[in-house]
């Protein structure tokens, strides 16, 4: 889609207050970004053109923002996910025990390094949400 | 064939129609766009406004699934993410993209008219029939489809005069524990005053404030471990003047922490007291029931029996299934109005035949491997025809699997296109050419009319403080065009 710059923008991190992520695509590919504090990988993600979506527009509503932090140390500092973001994450497509969705997650110092996956939007199996019970 | 064209020849874009405006259409042709840009897509639509049931099945309540190009800019200058809806605008705003509303496939259209002028034809036009029970007294007044009080919140047009017994309502009993029921028992234990902020059209809301429902009864065949709902909903439901009652402990495990993350997650939340005070008005979940008969008094609805089943293999099990427990008393549920909320289903656009595109009533689907249509007989795929959405794979799935489900199609498509144009089956005249042989006969809205009729809407719902109010018959929604 040609008018993707329209996508988000998200703020030039401060000179000395740089953090690096890096996004690991769905073919393997890795992209490594210098970001600001602040910023959600979500937006982050699309800022750069990165294939995620966002459904919901980052309102914690859908799950399409699926990623997984690489790392289950760097998992650990990480603010505990919200109840509303559980919720969510019960539906999303191939979770993992570092599963985490990317417009809840904001840059800080201490994620500095961060590495995260984009995992591949394969078909959901699981026999859910709005279907005859 | 393709030993007769000549390689000087410039290659025409790749054109493809979609039918219907959904989550499923328009991210198809998101992908379709991204991965083949040299392609031209012509969106047919029977509705003069697009989005399907992201517009007329979500919730209101749910604005977050639908939009924030309705918020004010400045929160919109501090979310650059985008929802679904905006997505789908920046397609719409393409100019290799199409739309063409108020065109009913099938009907105002034959499909055998689009055939020669598509090198491809994608099928996502949802599923929006109903599903009936079969039961002694399925016609008494009072009793209707989930579907049909969704349609009437939505301001579907031809659902504004539904007749619902509101007023004089105590208990509601909804059948079937999808997430569908509960947007049904959260609309009717809303609290008005929030749905004004809202894009509920006012008739609705009208209703809604002499609605004195009390208690809505959702019941299941299965337990809460295989019902279909899903945790936020049920979270949804528990609020400080709606409760919702704790399911028995016996149908949970000893150790809850054997079960899959988001039934043990489930079981937790239905376990929960209620809090005190205790909220005016509840949701009751009842399991292990079966609908048997709805019954009168003077000709009107008052209760519904409902009999017992039992579990065949381990009730614990996710997909443990029921049989029917004669030994067991039944159960009788008093009902003011009742709802089917067993599912939608699709059927066979008209004319589907002459494409050689199958349709699998018993499922509601047209079979498909991957997107790509195959016959039914043995499965060979039939070239050029593709299906995405809930067309594809039946009535289930949020707007995420939708979305996973329309780029596994988009994808199939994509690989097909260097072979679809060696086979050179049409002109790749598209709506030019269609659109040539229907004159005068229908009046199409395109997407720039679409966008006046939403102006107009949100010209009415700033008056009223609202995002929009949304015009619920296809004749006023004309009128605002042609006057
Ligand atoms: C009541 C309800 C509530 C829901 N709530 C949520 C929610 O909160 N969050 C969430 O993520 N998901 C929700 N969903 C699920 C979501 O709506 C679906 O996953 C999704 O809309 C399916 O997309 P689709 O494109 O296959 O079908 P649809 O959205 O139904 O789109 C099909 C389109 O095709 C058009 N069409 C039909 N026949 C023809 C024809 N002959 N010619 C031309 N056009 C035609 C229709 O008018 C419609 O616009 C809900 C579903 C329902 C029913
Ligand atoms: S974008 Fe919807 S939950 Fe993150």
């Amino acid at each position: 889609v040609s008018s993707r710059s329209r996508h988000g923008h998200v703020e030039k991190p401060k000179p000395g207050e740089e953090r690096k992520v890096t996004f690991i695509d769905k073919t393997g590919n890795s992209h490594t970004f210098e970001v600001a504090d602040g910023a959600n990988l979500l937006d982050i993600a699309q800022a750069y053109d990165l294939d995620v979506e966002g459904a919901c527009g980052g309102s914690c509503a859908c799950s399409t923002c699926h990623i997984i932090i690489n790392d289950s140390d760097m998992y650990d500092k990480l603010s505990e996910p919200s109840d509303d973001e559980n919720d969510m994450l019960d539906l999303a497509f191939g979770l993992t025990e570092t599963s985490r969705l990317g417009c809840q997650v904001e840059m800080t110092k201490e994620l500095d390094g961060l590495v995260v996956k984009l995992p591949a939007a394969t078909r959901n199996l699981q026999k859910s949400d709005f279907e005859k019970s | 064939l393709s030993s007769l064209s000549s390689p000087s020849i410039p290659t025409r874009p790749f054109r493809l129609a979609i039918i219907g405006s959904g989550p499923a259409g328009f991210y198809a042709a998101s992908r379709v766009l991204r991965e083949h840009n040299k392609t031209v897509i012509d969106m047919y639509e029977q509705l003069p406004v697009p989005f399907g049931l992201v517009r007329f099945g979500v919730a209101p309540d749910h604005p977050e699934v639908k939009v924030t190009s309705t918020l004010p800019l400045q929160n919109l200058a501090n979310r650059p993410s985008q929802n679904c809806q905006d997505r789908f605008e920046e397609i719409a705003s393409l100019p290799n993209f199409n739309f063409i509303g108020n065109i009913r496939l099938g009907q105002d259209i034959a499909l055998s008219t689009l055939r020669p002028h598509y090198d491809a034809i994608l099928f996502a036009y949802g599923a929006s029939n109903d599903r009936l029970l079969n039961i002694p007294g399925e016609n008494l007044p009072n009793i209707l489809s989930a579907r049909e009080f969704v349609a009437w919140y939505n301001g579907l047009p031809g659902f504004s005069n539904l007749p619902l017994p509101l007023s004089k309502a105590r208990n509601a009993v909804i059948i079937g524990q999808g997430n569908v029921a509960l947007d049904v028992a959260r609309i009717l234990l809303s609290d008005v005053s929030e749905l004004r902020k809202t894009d509920t059209p006012e008739p609705v809301l009208a209703a809604l404030s002499q609605n004195t429902c009390e208690t809505v009864h959702i019941v299941g065949r299965r337990g809460p471990i295989q019902a279909a709902f899903t945790i936020k909903e049920l979270r949804e439901l528990t609020t400080s003047s709606r409760a919702l009652q704790p399911v028995p402990r016996t149908y949970f495990p000893a150790d809850l922490k054997t079960l899959p993350r988001a039934r043990k997650r489930i079981a937790e939340l239905l376990l929960k007291p209620v809090p005190s005070p205790t909220p005016p008005r509840s949701t009751e979940l009842h399991f292990l029931a079966a609908p048997t008969t709805f019954n009168s008094e003077d000709g009107v609805l008052s209760s519904t029996t409902f009999s017992r089943t039992r579990f065949i293999n381990d009730p614990f099990d996710p997909i443990a299934r029921v049989e029917a427990d004669n030994t067991a008393q039944s159960l009788t549920l008093p009902s003011d109005i009742a709802f089917r909320s067993i599912g939608y289903t699709a059927s066979a656009i008209p004319g589907l035949e002459a494409l050689d595109v199958p349709f699998n009533s018993a499922r509601g689907i047209i079979p498909n491997t991957q997107g790509r249509v195959v016959t039914s007989g043995n499965g060979e795929v039939v070239p050029g025809m593709y299906v995405a959405g809930w067309v594809k794979r039946g009535p289930t799935g949020v707007i995420a699997t939708t979305m996973a489900d329309a780029f596994e199609t988009a994808d199939a498509i994509v690989a097909d296109i260097g072979q679809i144009a060696e086979e050179k089956q049409s002109d790749g005249g598209g709506w030019e050419a269609v659109s040539a042989q229907i004159r005068d006969k229908v009046r199409t809205v395109s997407w720039a009319e679409w966008k006046a009729i939403e102006a107009e809407e949100r010209r009415r719902g700033e008056k009223l403080g609202k995002p929009r109010e949304k015009i619920t018959s296809v004749e006023e929604m004309l009128k605002v065009l042609d006057g």
